[in-house]
Formats: C-alpha cells, structure tokens, sequence
C-alpha cells in the first residue's frame, strides 16, 4: 500500500498519537520557559500590591525622607537607600581593580598550570554563602579592623570626615569589605570571560610591533575589553545591592545616616531582613515590602544595563557565567 | 638606528612591564586569600564541636550543654526537596523548550531575563513566598487575588498548606524560585551539547519529537542536567534570607511541613547574632558542617563533569 | 640590538641558479639581511621545521610558497620570534639579522620585534584607535612625544602604505570604518611607521579582493626601495609578480631557493617544478 493511498482527512492512530503527545510536550516546555516572564510579573506583581498601603500613605517622600519611627508609624527610606549605596559603592572601590587585574593575570599572565587550579579556587568562593561570610565578620573581621586597622586609618586619614567619629569595628566600612569579598568572584570570572573573547589576531598585532606584555595588554585587550569589563563591573554592583546576611551581621543596624565610614549603619536588605519578623501592623508591613520594591527596582535596572554590556563583546560562554 | 631606540626608553618599558606583571599577581593573591582565611577559621573554631550529638541532637536552651543541629540539617534537606519539586521540573522543561523549540530570538530574550533573575537578591523571593503562602489573604482585589486564593484553599485541602503562617513549604517555594532560572541555564547548555544527529537518528526510525526528546536526548545528557541540579542546590542550601519569614526557624523537630522548620543557614544567623558563646561555638560548627556540604557537591560535580566532557 | 651596522658582504651567485661556476664575473655587493643556518623548529615533539638554510637579501622582496602545511608561515614568525607566543615550541640552529643573532642568549623577543615588522593574513587595526593612533602606536610605545616627528612619520607611512590620499582628513576616525583593503594597507602602514629593518607578510592579500590585493601589490613592489620584504604567499602568480627571489618550501623543508625568474621558468628540482606548473599544491 502505497504511503499516500490513506484519504488525507483521517489520520493514523499513530499519527494521532505522537501529535498530542508532540502537542502536550511542546506547551509543557513552553510553559517551563514562561516562567521566567512570570516569574518577573510575579515578583513585581506581589511587591507592587504589598507596598500599595505605604506608597499611598507616604507617596514619593518616601523616598527621600529619613525619620523612621514606628511607633508613630512615620517612615522614610533614605537611610536604607544611603547606606545600601555606601557600602556597595566600597565594595566595588576595592573589588573592580583587584578583579580586574586578576582576570588579566588568568588571560595573559599566569603560567598555563596555574590558571585551572586557580580558576577552581575561585568559583569555590563563589559557593560560599553570605552567612558564613557574616559569621566569619562578626567574630574575626570586626574584632582586626577594630584593634588594628581602623585606628590607623583615623589616624592618618582622621582629617577626611568619612574617617572620623568613634571605632566599634562593625558600619558601613566593614560591610563594605566583607561585600567586596563577596562580589569578587563573580566580577573576575566574568572580567576573565571577556578578556579571554578578546581576538588572539589583536595581541599578535601588538606583540609584532615590539610592544612587552603589559603594553600588549594595554593597548590590545584592555581597550578592546572596555565596554564589557564595564559591565562586569555594573554586574558586581547589581550582586552588592542585594548583598543581604552578611551586610546584616556586620552593618551594625542603625537607622540614621552617618557621614563617617565607621559608624553603624543600614542597608534596604539588611533592614527587610531584621524587621521582616517583628513588623505587626499592615503599615510597617507594607513599608517593608516598598523598601523591597525599592531594592528590586534598583537591582532589575542595574542588571539590565550589566546584561546588555556584558552581551555588547562577548561569546556564549560570558553570558552563561553572569 | 633610529632615535626612538634608547636604551632608557627600553629600560623603562621592561620596569613598567616587571611592576605590572608582579601587581598583577599581588591581585590574584589577594583574590584568593580569603578562602584560605575562612576555611581556617571554619576549621579551626568548629571542628572540635562537630560530633555525633550535634547531627542529632535538638538546640538545647542557653546554659544547657549538648545542643546540636539535627532538626536543621533535616530541615536544610526538607527544603532542598521540597525547593527541587518546584524548581527541577519548570527550569527543566524550560531549558529543553530553548535548546529543542526556541527560535534565536526568543531564546535571547529568555536567556537575558534569566540572567537578570538570577541577579535579584535572594531576600525579595522571601517576600514573594510570604506574599503568596504565609501571608493571611486579604479581601479580594482581583481576580487574580481570589484565584490564588481559592488554590490555597485546595492546597489547604489536601497537603495542609496552612492559609497563614510559616512553614516548610513557604520556604520550599521562595528557594524553588530562586533554583528556577538557574537550572534552565544549565539544562539548556548541555542539551545543546547533544549531537544533533541523535535526534536525527531518531526521528528517521519514526519517533515523534517528543520520545526523541526525552528518550534520547534528556538521557544523553543526564549527568549535565544532574549535576546543574546538584549546583543548583548548592547555592541555595546556604540561603538564609529568604528563609528568614518563610520557613522561620524552629527549635523542634518539624513534624509537619506546614510549620515551620529550622534549616542550618539559619540556625548558624541566629546564633551568631546571639550573645552566648556556646552557641557562637555551635554556629561554627554548623557553618564548617555546611560549607562541607557545599564543598563536597562542588567536587564532585567538577569530577563527574570532567568525565562527562571527556567522553 | 640597538646600533647594529648592516654587515657587507658579497655573496657569489648560487651554483644551483643555473650553473654560473665561482669563477665567473662577481655580482654586484648585496647585504644579506637574514643568514639562516640549519634552522630547525618544534611545535612540541612534532618538527615543523627541517634543517633550513637560507640568506634572504637586504632590500629585495622574497616570497616564500608552497603548499598549506609546508611551514611557510611558521618559518616567517621564526624571523621575528612570535612563535614563541605559542607555548611549547623550540628551536635549533643559527638565525642572524644582519650579523646579530637573533636568538642570542641577550636577545630580547620584543627588541627583534622592533626591528623586524610584521603584517598579517587578517587585517587587524586596533578598534579603539583612530587611523593616526593606529600607525603611529609603534613611535608612541617606544617614547616619541616630538609632534612633528610623529606628523611626519605619519604622513610618510601613509603614502608609502598607499592610503595617504584616500585618509588624508578623516584621521580621525575608527581605524575599523576603513575597507578591507584599506584596513590592510593601514596594518601595513602601522608597520612602516617605526621604520623597521624588515617587513614580513604572512599572506597579506588573501582576505583581499582583486583590486585591493593589485594596490597592495604595488605597494610591496615600491617598499623595496627602502625595505627588505618576505611575503607568503599562497598565489604563485603574486609571487612571481612581486618578488625577486623565491624559496620554494615543501614539508617543512626548504626545497629550492633561487632568483623568482629561475623558479618559475626553470627549476632545478623537480617538486618545485611540480609544484609551479600545478601538478599538486
């Protein structure tokens, strides 16, 4: 029987068959890949409407205003909003350049054994998690800083106002390093990325005309590499304004802003975490979910601008270690 | 000879290129050290407290010696299931939709917003689980509010999901979430791997799609998908925040997966915040017993990948 | 390597050129810009690099052919040390630039690199530059700052690139906003710019179209003036076009050497004259 003498209209059970079974499995999948969509939507959704009660109470003051008083349910994020850009601000001071020159060293520098194993050490602190990371602040950081490196800062640099004012070991520049620990193995893994995607063809150009390695690395792979390693570095920023357990454990949890860099402070992580639990009323929930809404918003914008860098000079490989 | 060709000139380039080369390590040095500082630490203040009694026995009250960690590292595990039930199979099928289904556009856009989800702070998924589960319902706003809520109702049903308050599965929920975009980044990568004349074979025996699909590809490349499962679990084990109002902690054994549970990220907060030694003393050891657990994982997935890529 | 004086000597003309016996009339003096003596070279264990002997002439342009695989382009990187970018290669046997040894235990890669420039298959300007920035990075890296020494070399190397007339006032601009060819021509001009003592080409035209590989051509043929040129190259008619002299390569060996006339019309050894007429390659 020749394939085509079946009428058109009538399909096979076995045709029947695998097209639901073709059908079905397609939407399963489908439904799997959706679900990055919705779970954007949800995550905007939920916040939107758990911080309705606050941003009709407080309307965009909120933002900028920084009284905060539960008792008297008066309420402004400035301090969280401060704080959060303090220490990630820090965070990346120290991160981006050691990263940076790290990943260099792992593209060009480093003799080929050495680069696997200490790619391998890397991406295990990568693995640590953020309440380790505050555990080991509270308890050997804090205490070093606080004795032996904080008191020489002042003592130097106690002309600077971020440097004056009284030690305690824990604030904003405590948070700031332990998050810069944190953040560097993501910013130099991606930094290697890039540079690694940098075209061998530029590095033969500069090493044929006499140029030595670093010169090499100047003028062909850094400059090539700029816009990438940018958003390497925006990535960082995005990783350090979410930073939450260790921020919390270290920050020293204090609602008024402070010019100097030693003094208590708070981040809209941190804060969410400690009163999440002890909020009663519905206001100071809400307020809660608007700081949550604040740091969502900050972090979506920072890492789309970071995805789109990144994505601006890079192989497949780049955009699957971000 | 040209001009250009002094001897300073070159003296200063070969310094120049010297100094850099030696910063350059001084980064990478300074890069890693920090593991070496924390596992010291790890090691040294918690060894000594790691013994039976502390994987079996429950948190005795301040004062009272012999108190452990059982409850939390059965709690860790409970989440880690109950978190794998809702992330494994949504980030599976969406890695299989991008790698067997997906156009190029598409695919770039999913694989954008996943690397933007990976990116948020683990705390809003806390947020997003209280919202959904532990948060009592509040009149309904929407439709979408009264759906949700007549599916709690029917999940109130038949699993005991509590309408209000925490519980194992809130916390399940929030890291599920959080495993989601990362296993369908995973399982796509390696499924690309897969040659694409398996799937030819295949089909030209008279497989539909789908059988192809799952009896020939997802097989191949099970070790990938396992071990992106594994990492996955990884990183979310030592999630505290999002657990901190979901699943909340609990000084008992957790009976019932509708109440809440302790977990070992979050035994490690509490007692590192608190102010009695002993049990900084135990959160040293919990903190050495995870990042064990971590480690370990990430080895053996590094060993079973290289035998994967090999072959 | 700094102040070398190019040596002098005469070199009586090849035996296998066609038979003139030593006692026939002395050629005119010509230097010997590279005096290679059994060069041998390994990528690891593999030898990729047999036994070479050459002397390639001061201000001639010598092309080196030969089928893919036979060493050519590893041969022409050995003359400015860039296969040692790749690790795990080693090399034996003598190889002097004008007299110097050019692997001399003193002897650093990037002060050869300085004397011996290199364009490659690929046009590679670098992006971030300008058309000015990109030729005048060589003068700039080794410590130039004399505004008009490096105007003057700048516009000195781009009319020996042949571009000068076609760039003249858009300096400015991206050194990638530039054709194929003029990319190449631009790559060669970079070169030019530092006034080296050799320029070598690793198949410079064969990512360029007819026109552009004519004008680059050209070009090569007017460098000779100034300039001794090694060019691979993969087409024979460029070869015998644009070259003086021809080294014939085959398996990593160095199967004939001769003025390009007698390689083409007349070779000695029967491969080469395979290979010239076609018959493999």
């Amino acid at each position: 029987m020749s394939l085509s003498a079946a009428p058109v209209a009538a399909a096979t059970p076995m045709e029947r068959g695998s097209r639901l079974g073709n059908r079905i499995f397609y939407l399963l999948c489908l439904a799997g890949a959706l679900a990055i969509g919705m779970l954007l939507l949800l995550v905007a959704y939920q916040l939107f409407k758990g911080s309705y009660l606050a941003m009709k109470q407080f309307g965009w003051g909120f933002l900028v205003h920084s009284d905060w008083d539960p008792v008297n349910e008066i309420y402004g994020a400035l301090p969280f909003i401060y704080g959060t850009f303090v220490t990630a601000a820090i965070a990346l001071l120290i991160a981006v350049p050691l990263s940076v020159g790290t990943a260099i060293y792992l593209t060009d520098l480093a003799p080929l054994w050495l680069r696997q194993p200490l790619v391998s050490i890397i991406e295990m602190l990568a693995a640590v998690p953020s309440v380790i990371w505050g555990l080991w602040g509270i308890f050997v950081l804090v205490p070093c800083l606080r004795v032996a490196v904080y008191p020489l800062l002042q003592k130097w640099f106690g002309f600077l106002p971020i440097f004056q004012g009284p030690i305690y070991g824990i604030g904003y520049l405590t948070a700031g390093i332990i998050v810069a620990i944190m953040i560097l193995p993501i910013v130099t893994s991606v930094a290697r990325e890039i540079l690694r995607s940098v075209p061998n063809l530029q590095r033969e150009a500069a090493y044929a005309l006499g140029a030595t390695r670093w010169e090499v690395t100047r003028i062909a792979v850094l400059s090539y590499a700029k816009r990438g390693l940018f958003g390497a570095a925006i990535l960082g920023l995005g990783r350090a304004l979410g930073e939450t357990m260790a921020v919390t454990m270290v920050i020293g949890n204090n609602t008024e802003i402070s010019r100097s860099l030693f003094a208590p402070g708070y981040t809209l992580a941190s804060v969410i975490a400690n009163e999440f639990t002890e909020a009663s009323t519905d206001m100071s929930i809400s307020v809660l979910f608007e700081l949550g809404l604040v740091l969502l918003g900050l972090t979506i914008a920072i890492n789309i601008v970071a995805q789109f860098m990144i994505r601006a000079i890079s192989s497949p490989e780049t955009r699957r270690v971000a | 000879m040209p001009p250009m060709h002094s001897v300073a000139n070159h003296h200063y380039r070969k310094f120049k290129n010297a100094w850099m080369n030696t910063l350059a390590i001084a980064c990478a040095l300074l890069v890693i050290s920090p593991l070496g500082f924390i596992l010291f630490y790890l090691i040294r203040q918690g060894a000594s407290s790691v013994n039976w009694a502390f994987f079996t026995n429950l948190p005795a009250p301040v004062g009272q010696i012999g108190g452990g960690m059982g409850n939390a590292i059965v709690g860790t595990l409970e989440l880690l299931l109950l978190a794998s039930l809702v992330g494994v199979p949504i980030g599976v099928l969406g890695g299989i939709y991008l790698s067997e289904y997906g156009g190029e556009r598409i695919n770039d856009w999913i694989r954008f917003w996943a690397d933007v989800l990976n990116g948020i702070p683990s705390i809003v998924w806390g947020i997003v689980a209280y919202a959904l589960v532990v948060k009592s319902p509040v009149e309904g706003h929407s439709l979408w509010s009264d759906a949700w809520h007549h599916l709690r109702v029917v999940a109130h049903t038949l699993v005991g999901l509590p309408m209000k308050g925490f519980s194992a599965y809130a916390g399940g929920l929030a890291l599920g979430f959080m495993m989601i975009p990362l296993i369908l980044r995973t399982t796509e990568e390696v499924l690309v791997l897969v040659p694409r004349s398996y799937r030819e074979a295949a089909l030209a025996l008279g497989l539909p799609q789908w059988k192809t699909v799952v009896r020939i590809v997802l097989p191949t490349a099970l070790k990938g998908i396992v071990t992106g499962v594994l990492l996955a679990m990884a990183r979310v084990a030592g999630e505290t925040a999002p657990l901190l109002f979901t699943a909340f902690g609990n000084n008992y054994w957790n009976r019932n997966l509708a109440e809440p549970v302790a977990a070992v990220p979050l035994q490690i907060f509490n007692y590192a915040i608190s102010p009695y030694d002993d049990w900084h003393r135990q959160a040293w050891a919990g903190a050495l017993v995870l990042m064990a657990i971590i480690l370990t994982i990430n080895i053996v997935v590094r060993i079973i990948s290289r035998g994967y890529k090999s072959n | 390597m700094a102040d070398a004086v190019p040596a002098k000597i005469s070199i009586p003309q090849s035996p296998a050129a066609g038979g003139a016996p030593t006692n026939a009339l002395p050629v005119a003096e010509e230097s010997v810009a590279f005096d290679i003596k059994n060069f041998s070279l390994w990528y690891g264990v593999r030898q990729a690099l047999h036994d070479v002997t050459i002397r390639i002439p001061a201000k001639k342009v010598t092309a080196i052919i030969g089928p893919s695989g036979c060493g050519k382009s590893t041969f022409i990187r050995a003359l400015n040390r860039m296969h040692e970018l790749t690790p795990g290669t080693r090399i034996e046997g003598d190889v002097r630039l004008f007299g110097e040894n050019l692997y001399g235990s003193n002897v650093e890669p990037t002060t050869v690199r300085r004397r011996v420039g290199m364009v490659f298959q690929k046009s590679n300007p670098f992006p971030t530059m300008s058309i000015a920035e990109n030729v005048l990075v060589g003068l700039r890296l080794n410590g130039v700052r004399d505004k008009a020494l490096l105007r003057q070399r700048l516009e000195e190397s781009l009319h020996m690139a042949a571009l000068w007339d076609e760039v003249k006032d858009t300096l400015g601009r991206p050194g990638i906003s530039l054709s194929g060819g003029q990319q190449q021509r631009l790559c060669i001009a970079r070169a030019l710019a530092v006034k080296p003592d050799i320029i070598l080409m690793d198949e410079p035209c064969s990512a360029l179209d007819p026109i552009a590989t004519a004008k680059v051509e050209e070009l090569i043929h007017n460098l000779r003036v100034n300039y001794t040129v090694v060019i691979v190259t993969h087409n024979m008619q460029q070869a015998a076009r644009c070259s003086d002299k021809t080294a014939f390569f085959y398996m990593g060996k160095l199967i004939e050497y001769d003025e390009t006339r007698t390689i083409f019309m007349n070779p000695a050894n029967p491969q080469t004259e395979a290979y010239v007429s076609g018959r493999f390659g």
